[in-house]
């Protein structure tokens, strides 16, 4: 079939950094088109190329036939374009039908039909099957995987020909996730174009009906999906050959010794009941589960962020509490917290990679309230070169990275302290698979030096490859400890769900 | 699933309690006033009040969209002062001097937005700016005090309705009606509170952002334009007065957040700022009646305006989670 958009030898610059070198990409109506690449591969550029939110410096944009150029997002949303967003272009204090139907509200008289409007928000989230979700709350009271159902349903109320899917599903829960699959293929059969991005490899396989793969800005090759097989596809992704994601796991180890972190009968409000963990010097253990059983309270919780909780913890055997994040990271208790969200919590975007990293040891890098430039600088220099960070100059503002190397800075701005217990909440995130590799390669070696890990992740295959032992958490509980042989993709869906498992 | 009812007492609650504290402050000022609930207190008190209150509602649209207007008080005065040359003579006369008064202000508010969106200036400082220009184009309309104003048109709008009912009640409801609520329920209403919740988001849903924020800075220029027209008839007179526009100006803040609209914008509503406005009046009166001394008034308004923006924070004590604190 002809292709409904087209993109011919786009490029574009930023300063002097090439973003696109003459890509090609075509996406025809009734087919799934992926797009694969690192991240800082082109994909997120390509995108804002066709959404009109940035113009490109060379190429031209064909859609149905006649050659186009959109100078605003408006444009693009006009002529049938609908992305949905990595990042979310969702306004929290408005309802949820307000976002709905934010870009053209039905109108009587000049005025917003509020009866018109909360039909359309409902129509749109039954399709998006999210009929759940009441059309009056605000948004900012829904759950990261709703309010991602709610964009999926905010970019259907425009009735769209192209719909694009930048890492759509990255936030969303396992039930999510099948009905926005049911959803994509419903529509695919209803004649849509839909292009769709993500970092997951078997939701590509489930979905697309071609590839095209990105490199350094440049198009590399497109095939109908099936004809290549995983490792040829990551291959083309990378440029190079990765034999082993996840670095090999010691033998499993003996309960002795003391736990370096231990809890017993943590509970807060009704969101964590009576958790018991324990996580010894070198373990690395997994915390599984669908989105928002608790496990991130329970990092909360471990970090002193929470109010009333109630139960014990211990480190290295002595009772403690945690009163603040100060208090969490000083050198008594030494536990660090990589939070989910890089650019809201993790990160201060506007100020430096040198600024970043070292905030958080400021109180190991000053003499009398003055920060010592000389001792900043070195610790700076030696953790960039450590993980490896990317970056020409560690003056340049930190929001300016890859989201991998942006991660990097958040993990390398706690090492900078020498935690002795780690936690770290989906440190993998829409982050391309060199960068996972060489975070996975990082958590083994600290574990091995003797730090205590704890990872939170949604990615199951994460949770096998890299952790020793498994907790899969349910509505606030530990349901099912993994380990060995017991851990495998099947075992952690079935408890995810809290489904009865068969004997191990 | 909680009801819509739920939705909507949700949405307008910080307009409830604002009402709620206007009611109290103004109960006590009743039983306390020697005269109590009569046609002159009442009409007197809400020719006060009703000023500030528009000069509020002006300030709220800037603040719902994340930004400020400081220049809101001296369009306020601008428009008394111009008011005193113009809306004099035959009705006709006055009635034409009534639309310059209007259109002065809302192209006040307009260059206000103008700059703000085209220039990329932050709302403060432009609106810093503009605000002196302003009080200078009133220092060159009335050196000295002085003026006049059409009696006619001022003894109605400030007088008392057959049934003991203030005009001046009226006049605020009727401008309620006719610019607030259709601002609010227009798609430039629901397009400026999305640009105060988060205006990358809004961006890329693909609104107008820049026609957006001229338009809401421009219904504020008009809106002190209202103010500072009533105010003229009021008080007969034009004065350039940098301390009355000043006033104004900040009370229209603590107005705004009183009536539970943050200043980070996204949340809130006009009719909130308007019981901001009238609680923050009473207060004033309140330490009328109980015969403070005239040296503590400042001191003891500041604290109470203090506890009043905190009730509103009140909240805040209650989260388990402490980064909600944050967000």
């Amino acid at each position: 079939m002809d292709p409904i958009l087209q993109l011919v030898n786009i490029s574009k610059r930023y300063g002097g950094v090439r973003a696109l070198e003459r890509a090609q990409f075509a996406v025809a109506p009734g087919r799934i088109h992926a797009l694969l690449g690192e991240n800082g591969a082109g994909k997120s550029t390509l995108i804002k190329v066709m959404t009109g939110v940035v113009q490109p410096d060379e190429g031209r944009i064909v859609l149905a036939g006649t050659e186009r150029r959109f100078a605003h997002p408006q444009e693009a949303v006009s002529a049938g374009i609908a992305c949905i967003f990595q990042e979310l272009s969702l306004m929290p204090d408005l309802s949820v039908a307000d976002n709905i139907c934010i870009t053209s509200p039905p109108t009587r008289f000049g005025l917003i039909d509020r009866k018109a409007q909360r039909r359309i928000a409902e129509a749109a989230l039954a399709r998006a099957g999210a009929e759940d979700i009441h059309p009056l709350a605000p948004v900012a009271s829904l759950t990261l995987s709703r309010r991602q159902m709610v964009e999926i349903a905010k970019a259907l109320a425009r009735e769209p020909k192209i719909l694009i899917l930048d890492e759509a599903t990255s936030a969303l829960t396992a039930a999510d996730v099948g009905r926005v699959f049911a959803l994509l293929k419903r529509l695919r059969s209803e004649g849509m174009a839909i292009v769709y991005i993500s970092h997951r490899m078997n939701e590509i396989k489930e979905l697309a009906d071609d590839c095209s793969v990105f490199r350094n800005g440049s198009h590399v090759a497109t095939f109908a999906a099936g004809t290549q097989s995983d490792a040829q596809t990551v291959e083309m992704m990378i440029g190079r050959d990765i034999a082993h994601a996840f670095p090999p796991k010691p033998a499993p180890r003996s309960d002795a010794g003391t736990p370096a972190l231990e809890t017993r009968g943590l509970s807060w409000n009704d969101r964590l009941h009576g958790i018991d963990i324990a996580v010894r010097p070198g373990e690395i253990v997994g915390l599984g589960g669908l989105d928002g059983q608790g496990q991130r309270e329970l990092f909360l919780a471990l970090f002193g962020v929470l109010k009333g909780v109630s139960g014990e913890v211990r480190l290295g055997g002595k009772p403690v509490s945690v009163r603040n994040p100060k208090h969490a990271k000083c050198s008594e208790i030494g536990i660090a917290l990589v939070p989910e969200d890089r650019k809201t919590d993790g990160l201060m975007l506007p100020m430096s990679v040198n600024d970043n990293l070292s905030f958080a040891a400021l109180d190991r890098l000053s003499r009398a309230g003055t920060v010592l430039a000389a001792a900043e600088g070195t610790a700076v220099a030696e953790m960039v070169r450590r993980l490896s960070i990317k970056v020409s100059d560690t003056g340049v503002a930190v929001g300016t990275l890859s989201g991998g190397n942006q991660q990097k800075v958040v993990i390398g701005k706690w090492l900078m302290n020498a935690p002795r217990i780690l936690l770290l909440s989906d440190p993998t995130r829409g982050i391309d698979v060199g960068t996972k590799q060489e975070i996975y390669a990082l958590l083994r070696k600290l574990a091995d030096e003797g730090a205590a890990v704890m990872l939170y992740s949604t990615d199951y295959a994460e949770l096998i490859g890299c952790c020793d032992r498994v907790a899969v958490f349910f509505d606030g509980r530990i349901v099912r400890w993994l380990a060995g042989a017991d851990l495998t993709e099947r075992a952690l869906v079935s408890s995810a769900l809290n489904l009865e498992t068969e004997a191990a | 699933m909680p009801t819509d009812a739920y939705f909507h007492l949700r949405e307008h609650r910080a307009t409830c309690a604002a009402a709620a504290l206007f009611v109290l402050l103004f109960a006590v000022y009743i039983a306390k006033h020697q005269v109590g609930w009569t046609v002159p207190v009442l009409t007197t008190a809400s020719n006060k009040a009703v000023l500030l209150a528009i000069v509020a509602m002006a300030q709220t649209l800037p603040v719902l969209t994340g930004g400020i207007d400081l220049s809101v008080g001296m369009v306020f005065v601008l428009a008394n002062c111009l008011a005193s040359h113009l809306v004099v003579g035959t009705p006709m006369e006055a009635a034409f001097g009534v639309v310059v008064v209007l259109a002065a202000g809302a192209l006040c508010g307009f260059v206000n937005g103008a700059i703000i969106v085209y220039g990329r200036l932050q709302p403060i400082i432009t609106t810093l700016a503009t605000g002196i220009v302003y009080f200078g184009f009133s220092l060159g309309l009335r050196p000295v005090p002085g003026g006049d104003v059409q009696a006619g048109l001022a003894d109605a709008l400030t007088g008392t309705l057959p049934g003991g009912i203030p005009a001046m009640l009226v006049v605020l409801l009727a401008v309620v009606g006719l610019v607030w609520l259709p601002y609010r329920r227009s798609v430039l209403g629901r397009a400026a509170l999305a640009i105060g919740s988060s205006e990358a988001a809004t961006y890329m849903s693909g609104v107008a952002i820049g026609r957006t924020k001229i338009v809401t800075y421009t219904v504020a220029g008009l809106l002190a334009a209202i103010g500072g027209l009533l105010l003229t008839f009021v008080t007969f007179s034009g004065e350039a007065s940098a301390a009355i526009g000043g006033v104004y100006t900040l009370n229209s803040i603590a107005a705004v957040v009183i009536g539970g609209t943050v200043l980070s914008g996204g949340a809130g509503s006009a009719i909130g700022s308007i019981f901001g406005a009238f609680a923050l009046r009473t207060i004033g009166d309140l330490l009328f009646v109980f015969d403070l001394e005239p040296l503590w008034q400042p001191l003891f308004q500041g604290v109470i305006l203090l506890v009043a923006v905190s009730v509103g924070s009140l909240r805040l004590l209650k989260l388990d989670n402490r980064l909600d604190l944050f967000r």
